[in-house]
């Protein structure tokens, strides 16, 4: 092959690498796009305050499920934020050994198990020993999808943390765990806030393993044992339905979630550029 | 003294919440072992074979569903895994070097939807379109071939695919930038003096070194693939029938179990469901712990 040939196939190919960039942009585009489009016009006031009503009837909100996003998110954070930043310690501070390497290991590993095989755990495990489904059984079933998240977040953001850091606290007198409290956690404090801010970012998002432990509900509720309605599960529903003010409803709150989720996304981001590192 | 005790109970409270994650995985694994035996009592290894899954008869089996699941995942990878390579080659080896943060930023967000937005964006936008333009050209050009017979129907294993193919982007390219830009500086530049083209460097020096990595990250996307619920549910149109045809609706394991777990009444129809989730449990447990182990390793290497 003569150097011709050889580089115009070059300039082909690296046109189609570019190429598949604008494709990803292009579907990033469009999706979002059209949640724009199609969420902007039926975005209203009541979506925010009222309860939803049955098909039919003009308006409706969805302001119980923004609510019960929220209450879920917290839950999860109650659980999921202690375990994630402790257990990223153990790994990186007391971990030499084959438990912290198991721990990381299967901290990974359950990152990537389909959250709705989470949610049929949750069920078996809470669901039907409460015998009804509860906002706490997907709140723990959120924070099952959260705490890998965090751990990683913990344990990437300790390793940056110098050990002569560390070691000018032992020489104050300072014991190991003190250290980690007062000195390490603080220095390491904003890898482990991104991590935490897009651990949230992601759970809001979720649907299947909210499906069948806390199920959905179309009134008002912060009670631990009841069902509760949330975000996803109501799109779901609404998007699946027949009637088409519903299916206006589920793109309209489809905005909201993902105006939520983006901008966590986008904190996080800024959150994570603006630290030093050492 | 004191500061014996507050060291002991910190180390102890890190050790226990580590114990967790471990415990909270194989909780998981026994519940749903335990869970699923009724169904593993009744049909046993037919479970995997046959291919009825009628909750009015409860006879049930694994069939239709894992099918539905590889179908949906093959043609993602195959749609997902060029564009995602391209893209991690267009971000690390041909833009500019200023523009690589915040290219990368714009791939990373198409990850951070939810995938319930993608399941929207697939059930009103991308089912039509599949229906009225793209499902009739492929029939027409490439009807010859059993995957393109029939009338297209909008959802289906095709629009399962596509949308699946859009969502694994962002984790395959991530992975694949990551290794393309540790592949050392001095490798590219020998390449190049040796008078390699630009591509002919990329291809032979770059990717033959990040392959296994690549190969890596392709896995964990397939993984993302096959457990991915809401999206899927909402476009492969729902019926448990095993067809050539991408045109024609299916199930996947998830969407069987996102469809019917809260209207399961009859405890086979339950059981049998678990034993579904066990399924897809030991699928994607394997592909990601494989990899992973293996990308951990190669960490510890360096």
């Amino acid at each position: 092959m003569n150097y011709r040939i050889r580089k115009i196939y070059s300039e082909i190919m690296l046109g189609l690498c570019v190429f598949s960039f604008i494709l990803g942009v292009f579907f990033l585009f469009w999706i979002l796009g059209d949640l724009f489009i199609k969420g902007l016009s039926s975005l209203n006031l009541s979506l925010f305050i009222e309860l939803p009503k049955p098909p039919g009837i003009p308006g409706g909100g969805v302001a119980n499920a923004i609510v019960g996003t929220l209450l879920l998110s917290i839950i999860a954070g109650i659980i999921g934020i202690p375990i994630g930043i402790l257990a990223g310690v153990y790994i990186v501070e007391y971990g030499n050994n084959r438990l912290a390497w198991w721990t990381r290991f299967i901290s990974e590993v359950l990152s990537g198990i389909p959250t709705i095989i989470i949610g049929v755990f949750v069920y078996i495990l809470i669901v039907i020993s409460m015998k009804r489904f509860s906002a706490l059984a997907g709140g723990v079933a959120l924070s099952i999808i959260m705490i890998p998240i965090i751990t990683k977040a913990t344990e990437e953001s300790l390793k940056m943390v110098p050990n002569s850091v560390r070691e000018a606290s032992y020489a104050l007198g300072a014991p190991k765990w003190r250290t980690i409290i007062k000195v390490v956690l603080p220095s390491g404090s904003s890898g482990i806030v991104t991590g935490i801010m897009s651990a949230f970012a992601r759970i809001m998002g979720e649907t299947a393993p909210l499906l069948f432990t806390s199920l959905n509900s179309s009134f008002w509720s912060l009670r631990l044992d009841q069902p509760i309605a949330s975000l996803t599960v109501t799109i779901y529903n609404y998007a699946t339905s027949p009637y088409k003010e519903w299916q206006n409803i589920a793109w309209a709150s489809s905005f909201i979630l993902a105006m939520i989720v983006l901008l966590l996304n986008i904190l996080a981001k800024y959150y994570a550029r603006r630290k030093t590192h050492f | 003294m004191r500061k014996n005790i507050g060291e002991r109970i910190f180390k102890n409270l890190t050790l226990l919440s580590s114990l967790i994650i471990i415990l909270v995985m194989g909780a998981i694994f026994y519940e749903l072992l335990i869970a699923s035996i009724p169904s593993i009592k009744r049909f046993g290894w037919r479970f995997l074979i046959e291919t009825i899954w009628d909750p009015v008869i409860e006879h049930f089996s694994a069939l239709p569903s894992i099918y539905g699941t590889i179908i949906t995942s093959i043609i993602a990878l195959i749609l997902g895994f060029p564009i995602s390579i391209g893209i991690a080659i267009f971000i690390s080896e041909i833009c500019p070097y200023y523009l690589k943060q915040p290219l990368s930023f714009i791939i990373e967000l198409l990850g951070a939807i939810p995938s319930i937005i993608y399941g929207m964006w697939g059930l009103f936008t991308l089912a039509p379109i599949i229906q009225i333009k793209i499902g009739p050209f492929l029939n027409k050009y490439l009807g010859f071939l059993p995957f393109f017979q029939g009338y297209p129907m909008g959802v289906g294993f095709l629009t399962a695919g596509i949308v699946l193919a859009i969502m694994i982007i962002p984790t395959i390219s991530s992975i694949s930038r990551e290794i393309i830009s540790a592949v050392p500086k001095e490798q590219r530049e020998g390449a190049l003096a040796l008078g390699m083209t630009q591509w002919e460097m990329i291809w032979k020096v770059v990717l033959g070194n990040a392959k296994s990595g690549i190969f890596a990250g392709g896995i964990l996307g397939l993984g993302r693939a096959l457990g991915e619920t809401m999206a899927v549910t909402m476009v492969i149109g729902n019926s448990p029938k095993i067809s050539l045809s991408l045109f024609s609706p299916g199930y996947t394991i998830s969407s069987t179990i996102a469809n019917e777990f809260t209207e399961a009444v009859g405890k086979l129809h339950l059981s049998s469901l678990i034993e579904l989730a066990l399924i897809l449990f030991f699928i994607t447990f394997f592909t990601i712990a494989l990899t992973r182990y293996f990308i951990i390793k190669r960490i510890e290497k360096r």
